[in-house]
């Protein structure tokens, strides 16, 4: 057995016994992503799995474990607002994908998650605490791969896929990200996901008719919803949805879920928008590259979005006014936005350089820290809990020996709901296999 | 080659003195013998009009090991005329750009990019990158497919990206001939083609060509048919070089001789034999790595880079010793078994064991972003202590990548007489908020952040709501 992997085991036993762990980390640069802002020089004390206490003049509890930040900077924990982390390990091999069934909108992620995932100790690694699961519509790409493959166009398979069987990808997951816990879904059903754009057009044939098949589903529910008893007795119309599927759109009808909707021109936006209105529904919006060009509606419906800041070129004829820029334009209209990377592995560590990068764009420092941790909690629904460095919130807290925005730092300690995470994941496993071989000895020996 | 050419033509003239001999050696079309005609789509690639510059105060990187605080770098001609430290002497009427606080690195070079050949947008009628019809397309040539419109190529540039190796994707054993371009708007890719670079070949191994063709019910399906069916078409070029050898003998005797048929695709084939085109091979794993260097072994050639190279790490000793480069990303992997094992130590575990590292994008976002790229790579390096300097990890995307696609001896690194590819950052290029001030190539300035004149927009840009970005 490896060093670093003695060291992994000798951590997970520690972090198990350690829940109630008082821990005080002193002399950081705290990010509160909160109305506190920035702390240059504080104490953040965790008790409980709790966030006891924040602030430049905190006393240390006695029998607290204390770690010496050093200047290093602490923020909350960051948080992938949509992600198929947990729900797929390695995109081109399908039986490992969880992310999209053939259930439409009564697929529930949850039952998918896979808690022993080796990307999970990868995505701590680059500070991610809590992520949203969320499904996708089954898209069928060629072959045997699907669109989580990065290469679906250079490795020569057909990359607009063939057509999908629902607009809906069904129910997301919140899951958390902490070492051992073998049931870490914390918030199911937190939204229905549904496709629309091109995406939609392949089971509607058109994006018009995508948002017309939305809108005939949610009447349906509510016609549902409001006549069961009937329903089982075979006394209503047919509906264009299954049992279950009606079911499952009734958390979103009543407002308690929101819809999530990955949409991206400004044409689709603004139609989605008046849906929302006459159906008072909540939405989240996914992708949303031409969001900048309804930002000033997005902002007065108070609809959040969840965008990719490196997301420059016009990928296709519905993202043609995708800029540099986005994120900055939102945060003057006053819109609520999360920053993603990619989906899948990529967003692993991309997010928070996304956020950077939307920082070189325009956006403020503020805004962009808020943009990977509170964000996400508020757009999920999950604020009281998660999100920001104030007294009562989950002790979500991560150490970095820098900015955490910048490619030449990494995060020193992870805590989740107050338990220091260990270090080490498969990859570093691997890194320090091969890093000093030399004793004649294969590698498969050390 | 010339050589050949003037053969062909004085044995023409030998025999049309007296006519009276039976014509055994007259010149082929030119368009049948590739010996007489290696560059039928010549470039026409012409510096845009630049000034005397002399870039004053900036920290520059030289991609040669250098790092210089507050030096200067002069652009004439063209060329880089000048590197040194404070003091260096600037040419009298020089356009002196203040470079305090900026800094200077080499023009990055992506090494592995499909702009052009799957541009955006990525609709079906624009996805020209690969000919998947035959697991062997070595006849085909990237550059044909290169749509030069692509909005891509205005996004790399500012990104600082001023030369780039457009390839043919991955589906095929045998992709094509990659073709190197100078990051410059052009109506035609001819006028974009950088001048006396070689061809590359784009060979592909592992999971892509056995799933495309083994889904087809073809050969390769596996693993094992994938090797044979690179060592078969070795077997075909060295059968075809044997009989135009013959056959220009022959001519140079001034015998007989019946022209072999000209064959595209083992033209390309021959051209890495003799080494004028470089390979360039997709190949994530150690273990197929080194399969594919026995081939070269076996057939006498070189492997001039494995692309991609999620493990490198594990074949380190094997790859510097071979002297291969290979170009990675930062931290791609986990995406298909092959990837599996790709690490954000890769590079610089790789680096540190001797071999050429470079950090390539195959991706119209990423090459936008490539020193983020090499900063992660370097920081995954750095955090296990190798000690990585901006001064070396700049090479990861500016001299390795020259040196890998053969143009080295051009461009790549701030050198007196190199051409004038250069890119004035706005801060240290290894922090996730440079960007990139001015862009020049051949001492032209091509992109400037602050002046929307030098923001070059293609035709499909115009109109478009996103404005090109540039607005």
């Amino acid at each position: 057995m490896s060093r670093i992997a003695s060291l992994l085991l000798a951590a997970s036993a520690f972090a198990l016994s350690a829940n109630a762990e008082t821990i005080a980390i002193t002399h950081a640069k705290i990010e509160t992503a909160s109305a506190a802002g920035t702390i240059e020089d504080g104490t953040l004390v965790i008790k409980d799995g709790k966030i006891a206490a924040v602030g430049a003049h905190v006393a240390v509890p006695s029998g607290a474990r204390v770690i010496d930040a050093k200047g290093g900077v602490v923020t909350p924990g960051l948080f992938a607002a949509s992600t198929d982390l947990t729900a797929v390990e390695v995109g081109g091999v399908r039986s490992t994908h969880e992310e999209s069934a053939k259930l439409g909108a009564a697929f529930d992620v949850q039952y998918g998650i896979n808690p022993a995932s080796t990307l999970v100790p990868l995505a701590r690694q680059t500070g991610l605490t809590r992520v949203m699961v969320t499904p996708v519509s089954p898209r069928g790409f060629g072959g045997d791969q699907d669109e989580n493959v990065g290469e679906e166009f250079t490795a020569g398979t057909d990359s607009e896929g063939v057509a999908a069987s629902s607009l809906f990808g069904g129910r997301a997951a919140g899951v958390v990200l902490k070492a051992g816990d073998t049931d870490p879904v914390f918030a199911p059903k937190a939204a229905v996901a549904v496709d629309l754009g091109d995406a939609g057009a392949r089971v509607a044939g058109s994006h018009g008719a995508a948002l017309q098949l939305l809108k005939t589903a949610l009447e349906d529910a509510r016609s549902y919803g409001k006549r069961r008893a009937a329903y089982e007795n075979g006394q209503t119309r047919a509906y264009s949805l299954s049992h279950e599927e009606l079911e499952a759109l009734q958390p979103v009808l009543a407002g308690k879920a929101p819809l999530l909707a990955r949409v991206h021109s400004a044409g689709d936006i603004r139609q989605l928008l008046k849906l929302a209105k006459e159906q008072h529904i909540k939405l989240v919006l996914e992708g949303a590259e031409e969001a900048w060009l309804v930002a000033d509606a997005l902002a007065a419906t108070k609809t959040p979005v969840i965008i990719d800041t490196e997301q420059d070129l016009p990928q296709q004829f519905e993202s043609l006014g995708a800029r540099l820029d986005n994120a900055a334009r939102l945060e003057k209209a006053g819109v609520l936005f999360a920053i993603s990377g990619s989906r899948s592995f990529n967003e692993l560590r991309q997010a928070r350089f996304n956020a950077g990068t939307a920082v070189a764009n325009g956006l403020s420092y503020a805004a962009a820290i808020k943009a990977v941790t509170v964000n996400p909690a508020r757009i999920w629904g999950l604020e009281a809990k998660l999100g920001t460095l104030a007294p009562g919130k989950e002790a979500d807290v991560v150490l970095w020996n820098g900015d955490p925005l910048e490619t030449t730092t990494w995060p020193v300690t992870v805590i989740i709901a107050g338990v220091e995470q260990p270090q080490g994941s498969r990859g570093f496993e691997l890194r320090d296999r091969y890093l000093h071989v030399n004793d004649g000895m294969p590698s498969a020996y050390h | 080659m010339a050589g050949v050419t003037l053969l062909l033509l004085s044995g023409c003239a030998a025999m049309g003195g007296d006519g009276a001999k039976p014509v055994a050696a007259k010149a082929l079309p030119k368009g049948l013998d590739a010996s007489a005609n290696p560059d039928p789509f010549p470039s026409t690639y012409k510096p845009l009009p630049g000034k005397t510059v002399a870039i004053v105060g900036a920290n520059i990187l030289t991609a040669t090991g250098k790092e210089i605080d507050g030096g200067v770098v002069v652009l004439e001609g063209g060329k880089i005329t000048a590197v040194g430290a404070a003091g260096t002497a600037v040419p009298q009427g020089a356009e002196i750009i203040d470079g305090k606080g900026k800094w200077v690195t080499p023009g990055v070079i992506d090494a592995h990019s499909h702009l052009g050949v799957y541009p955006t947008p990525a609709v079906q009628a624009h996805s020209d990158g690969n000919e998947a019809t035959d697991p062997n397309t070595a006849q085909v040539w990237a550059e044909h497919s290169i749509w030069p419109q692509d909005p891509g190529f205005n996004r790399a540039r500012a990104g600082g990206v001023t030369t780039l190796e457009i390839l043919p994707g991955s589906a095929n054993l045998f992709g094509g001939r990659a073709a190197i371009v100078k990051n410059v708007p052009s109506v035609t890719y001819q006028g974009m083609k950088f001048p006396g670079a070689p061809y590359g070949l784009k060979m592909a191994c592992g999971e892509n060509p056995k799933r495309v063709y083994g889904s087809k019910g073809r050969s390769p399906s596996t693993a094992m048919g994938n090797v044979a069916g690179y060592r078969k078409a070795w077997i075909d070029a060295a059968e075809y070089m044997r009989k135009w050898d013959e056959y220009h003998a022959k001519v140079g005797r001034g015998e007989k001789a019946d022209p072999p048929k000209r064959d595209l695709q083992l033209d390309t084939l021959a051209g890495v034999i003799r080494g004028e085109i470089l390979v360039q091979n997709h190949c994530y794993r150690a273990d197929e790595m080194a399969t594919m260097i026995d081939i070269s072994h076996e057939f006498g050639f070189h492997v001039a880079m494995f692309h991609h190279a999620s493990e490198a790490y594990k074949a380190a000793d094997i790859l510097a010793k071979e002297n291969v480069c290979i170009a990675t990303w930062a931290d791609w992997a986990n995406f298909k078994m092959e990837s599996l094992d790709g690490i954000e130590a890769n590079a610089a575990i790789a680096h540190k064991k001797g071999v050429c590292v470079v950090i390539h994008s195959d991706d119209e976002t990423i090459t936008q972003h490539l020193n983020q790229e090499a900063a992660i790579a370097m920081t995954a390096g750095n955090r296990i202590g190798l000690n990585i300097s901006k001064a070396d990890a700049i090479s990861w995307i500016t001299a390795n990548p020259a040196k890998a696609i053969g143009i080295l001896d051009k461009t790549g690194t701030l050198e007196t007489g190199k051409a004038g590819d250069l890119v004035v950052w706005s801060t240290d290029p290894f922090s996730v908020y440079a960007k990139a001030d001015k862009v020049f190539i051949d001492g032209a300035l091509v992109y400037d952040r602050f002046d929307p004149a030098k923001k070059a927009k293609s035709d499909f840009e115009l109109g478009q709501p996103g404005a090109g970005e540039f607005q």
